[in-house]
């Protein structure tokens, strides 16, 4: 499969492995990410700042002080022509998600009627979806997790609301999300997580990462609470949410 | 007491930047960071500041700042036209900017507005005692991060310094105002490039495009001629699946209209993107004011990599030149000297 090297500038380029929505495609991706970090990490590339992972491409962004495009894209494709690993290790996370509370899942009844399902039917589609965080973007911290249940597909809302609160569970597409922040937004909320996306008091403020394995683990109103107060207390282990890490896609 | 400069008047949008925070893009972290790069590295190198010291960004219009401090040395380079009250009920004395001025306790700073620019910058000797946010004390506003509680600077707020009085040594001042050049911004077409017609092309770089009112960190959006797609907007010709923003990312949604992203850009877009600003013309937009007009012409990457080679050159030249200053109502000794010895007049 070869790559297409798109000009950003004289501090960044992208490398384009497709033009489609494939987990395949991401792979490489992410396998790239991965391969470019390490090299970077031993010494191997100097001048490059930080990579960005998107759903079919990567950017490489560049200091044109310390390397040059000319230096840099024959490196690259050097290490793509070594091969890239195709089972890069994933991490799998499981995020707590309360879909009981009409406070938190105004749009449920809708998507269960729109989708010709019970309202339990749509939490457990939602809670088998095989989700995979694809890109973080737009705002830190958001995370947009293809991987929906094909059933559940919906447009996005035809009217955006003005404020969904911080960790609204929502769908739209094939993908669902999570809000970091109380933001405007169009997609679907089912649910919400007592975790917040973004703590600036963490020493990593942001919990998921591209190339995550996710699922949802349904909790009730009591659960949430308590978890939500750990969460604002800064007591919450986040490393339970992580399961052993598996290889592979 | 610790020492500090507090803001007793506000300005419209002062916020702490550096040279931007790096290393977090890929989970959706902007970058954020000075607008006019070069600035910030002239008031910290006037300082005798590392360049990734964060200075007061000012936007439009600065703050009144008191020292609480036995002594500072801050440097203000951009149009500005600052003013210095030593005591209370004291006249207002005017003070230059591009240089650096060694201020007393409960003395009052008043930057006042930022003529011809967008921005303008102050650093202070030492910097500012506050930690850094995943690395960087450059404010991102719409995430509430970095700076002084993640926002711009408000009335009361106290920013820490490292000095509780400025080191020793002579002010000093530019040799003469940086040329941040001029004539059209030079761009690198792409990434997306071949979303746009060549008659689109064409009309991109061959167009006036003005600064709209909707310019701020995050970008800057233009008005002038439409810039035609390769494919209809209605097909989807101004969608692409989301791929990486770099700085100064030129994108044109359906509208046909360009908006150049900035510091605070999202990280990822779906919008396709003509061009590419060159990261050495990227201080000039970062100054640009609504209603001013610019022309866009390109270059090659190793065009593009060349001229900021070459204003990196210029920068460390910039600061090799820079001359002692006399203190306000005070002799300039060295300036008279070597108009002295240029006149072949000797003692």
């Amino acid at each position: 499969m070869s790559v297409r090297y798109l000009s950003c500038g004289d501090t960044a380029f992208t490398v384009e492995f497709g033009n489609e929505i494939s987990p395949e495609i991401n792979g490489r991706v992410m396998a790239l990410h991965a391969a470019i970090g390490r090299a970077a990490g031993a010494g191997e590339l100097p001048g490059v700042i930080e990579t960005v992972p998107t759903i079919r491409s990567l950017m490489v962004s560049y200091d044109p002080l310390a390397t040059s495009r000319a230096r840099l894209q024959p490196a690259i494709d050097a290490l793509i022509a070594r091969g890239l690993p195709t089972g890069i290790a994933s991490r799998r996370v499981a995020i707590p998600c309360c879909y009981d509370d009409p406070e938190f899942a105004p749009d449920l009844a809708d998507v269960a009627k729109r989708t010709k399902k019970t309202t339990e039917q749509v939490i457990a589609a939602h809670l088998a979806s095989p989700f995979k965080v694809y890109v973080l973007g737009f705002m830190p911290g958001l995370a947009y997790v293809a991987g929906l249940d094909p059933s559940l597909y919906l447009p996005r809302r035809a009217q955006p609301r003005v404020r969904v609160p911080r960790s609204s569970v929502a769908i739209a597409m094939d993908m669902t999300t999570i809000y970091p922040f109380e933001s405007p937004g169009g997609w679907h909320l089912i649910g919400r997580t007592p975790l917040w996306m973004f703590d600036q008091r963490r020493e990593q403020p942001v919990f998921l990462a591209p190339g995550d394995s996710l699922s949802f683990q349904r909790v009730d109103r009591k659960t949430f609470d308590r978890i939500a107060r750990q969460v604002e207390a800064g007591s919450f282990d986040w490393a339970t949410l992580i399961r052993p890490a598996e290889r592979g896609r | 007491m610790s020492a500090a400069l507090k803001v007793v008047r506000p300005g419209l949008f002062d916020t702490l930047q550096d040279l931007g925070r790096f290393g977090f893009m890929a989970l959706g972290m902007p970058t954020a960071g000075a607008m006019d790069r070069v600035a910030l590295r002239l008031a910290n190198a006037l300082c005798g500041n590392p360049p990734g010291t964060a200075g007061i960004e000012i936007g439009v219009m600065g703050p009144d700042l008191v020292v609480e401090a036995d002594s500072a040395r801050i440097a203000l380079v951009g149009p500005l036209s600052p003013a210095l009250i030593e005591a209370p009920e004291a006249a207002p004395k005017p003070l230059e900017s591009d240089r650096t001025h060694l201020l007393k306790r409960g003395q009052l700073l008043r930057i006042g507005m930022v003529e011809g620019s967008s921005t303008a910058y102050l650093a202070v000797a030492g910097g500012f005692a506050l930690p850094p946010f995943m690395g960087s004390l450059s404010t991102y506003a719409r995430a509430g991060v970095g700076g002084l509680d993640g926002r711009k600077l408000a009335q009361g707020d106290v920013l820490p310094l490292t000095r509780e009085r400025a080191p020793d040594g002579e002010d000093k001042k530019l040799g003469q105002p940086f040329d941040y050049g001029s004539g059209p911004i030079r761009i690198v077409w792409g990434p997306q490039e071949d979303h746009f017609s060549a008659e689109g092309r064409r009309t991109f770089i061959s167009s006036d495009y003005r600064v709209s009112k909707e310019a701020d960190r995050m970008g800057i959006r233009f008005e002038g001629p439409t810039i035609e797609h390769a494919v209809s907007v209605e097909k989807g010709g101004a969608d692409i699946i989301s791929d990486g923003i770099g700085p100064g990312a030129i994108q044109v949604p359906g509208a046909g209209l360009p908006i150049v992203l900035l510091a605070d850009r999202q990280t990822v877009g779906g919008y396709p993107k003509i061009a590419t600003v060159a990261s050495a013309d990227l201080p000039r937009l970062g100054r640009l004011l609504p209603g001013q007009t610019v022309r866009f012409t390109p270059v090659s990457v190793e065009e593009a990599e060349t001229l900021r080679r070459d204003q990196e050159a210029r920068i460390a030249r910039a600061i090799a030149d820079f001359k002692a200053a006399r203190p306000p109502g005070g002799i300039d000794l060295v300036r008279l000297y070597e108009e002295n010895l240029i006149d072949g007049v000797v003692y």
